[in-house]
């Protein structure tokens, strides 16, 4: 049975607890609303730019000579895997959900005997997966100083990524990252970009007659390389916006689990001590009667 | 039939401009620069460095653009760029800074032939900016 002296002071550190997180959902809540806008903003570029990717490569004919980004350079053998996390803690289960996901993926590549490669971006990412894929991670970049997903960010990965595969470092390449749904709920997501998997989007009409200036496959080879960095750049976006997510939630259930804990501690605290206000009445009052 | 048809640019962090009443659009394409009417044939084409001019009206503004993607469709004209400004909104200053980077850039070795034409090409824009 603690003394009432402990229980002050664990009711009074429970307290400052749920002070600090009420107060990190608070900021949570407001950059949310920062970083959702800005994911809704970005999205009309990365969908225009997946139209006319779509267009332009259902109107080549000629597949076989079609830019190796797109076409994929043929083999099937190294496996290059981006993994995009936060930089902070404390955000609920969002960093393990996408190495969850990751891992999965991890293991397919690695029990069909292909070689696996990672990039993470994002401390967070790293922090989990060197335990064990450490001989893997060819790379780690995190963006601590940016207060917000840029472009120039993204395009620096997509640099990356780009130069890596022109020295046929990789064939294949995914990213993993979390689609921001709503507060509650974010989609651990494996997009594979590296080859361009089109098939997914169709439905756009394919059959206008674009004019191209210059020749088609010109144009592609210049807008695949931005489509990675686009590519990236939304999911960093998505990502943002799943972070503030994911730590608002958690953030609400922990400064509700410390009230119920306040709570539960006030109540053992009241009862400890009526019960030595009582043990000090029937002292007293035996010890009267005995006189 | 009105003359007028939809643009909308759009640069990776937010949509930059959309207007519904445009009448004509100069852009300043890959191999040279193209007037766009309402009821152009559906094109794709890419943008070098240069100059945006969106008429509405009577009204005309001018965008600086370094780089993109323009794609014109049923009468809707989308332009895709990373770097965008409001020829009212850049001062000499910035200007100034752009060519002294592109002329830098400019002065390495390893850069090919069509990346010399294309910063070649900024230069001059950006130098033909300054005097106005």
């Amino acid at each position: 049975m603690p003394s009432l002296d402990d229980l002050k002071k664990r009711i009074s550190s429970v307290k400052s607890t749920q002070k600090i997180t009420k107060a990190m959902k608070m900021v949570a809540a407001s950059k949310l609303r920062r970083a959702q806008e800005n994911a809704e903003k970005g999205r009309p570029y990365s969908d225009k730019m997946n139209n006319i990717i779509l267009n332009l490569s259902n109107s080549i004919t000629d597949k076989e000579n079609s830019p190796k980004l797109l076409a994929g350079s043929g083999e099937d053998k190294v496996h290059l895997c981006i993994v995009m996390t936060s930089d902070r803690g404390l955000c609920g289960g969002f960093n393990t959900n996408i190495i969850k996901k990751a891992k999965t993926y991890f293991q397919k590549i690695l029990d069909a005997g292909k070689t696996l490669k990672i990039i993470t971006v994002g401390s967070k990412g790293y922090d989990q997966l060197k335990r064990i894929y450490k001989e893997n991670i060819i790379e780690k970049i995190s963006f601590k100083e940016s207060k917000y997903a840029n472009y120039f960010d993204a395009d620096k990965v997509g640099k990356i990524i780009i130069d890596k595969f022109e020295k046929k470092e990789f064939d294949v390449c995914a990213i993993f990252y979390n689609q921001f749904k709503n507060v509650i709920t974010q989609i651990p997501q494996e997009q594979q970009i590296i080859p361009l998997k089109t098939s997914e989007s169709e439905g756009s009409s394919s059959e206008d007659n674009y004019e191209f200036e210059p020749e088609e496959d010109e144009i592609l080879s210049n807008l695949l390389p931005k489509n990675i960095s686009t590519q990236i750049f939304k999911a960093m976006l998505e990502n943002s916006a799943s972070e503030q997510g994911s730590r608002m939630s958690a953030m609400d259930n922990a400064t509700r689990n410390a009230g119920e804990m306040v709570d539960k501690l006030t109540i053992q605290y009241n009862r400890s001590r009526q019960a030595a206000i009582t043990k000090e009445l029937i002292e007293i009052i035996s010890g009267a009667e005995s006189l | 039939m009105s003359e007028h048809f939809n643009i909308e640019i759009v640069n990776p962090e937010k949509s930059f401009l959309s207007k519904e009443n445009v009448s004509e659009v100069v852009i300043p394409a890959f191999e040279g620069e193209i007037g766009i009417l309402k009821d152009h044939i559906p094109i794709i084409s890419f943008l070098k460095p240069g100059i945006i001019k969106v008429f509405t009206g009577t009204e005309e503004e001018n965008y600086y653009v370094e780089d993109g993607i323009v794609e014109f469709k049923d009468n809707s004209l989308s332009i895709l760029t990373s770097s965008i400004f409001n020829l009212k909104d850049i001062d000499n200053n910035h200007i100034n800074n752009s060519i002294l980077e592109a002329e830098k850039e400019l002065s390495k070795d390893e850069i090919d032939d069509q990346k010399r034409f294309l910063l070649n090409h900024k230069v001059e824009v950006l130098k033909s900016l300054s005097i106005n």
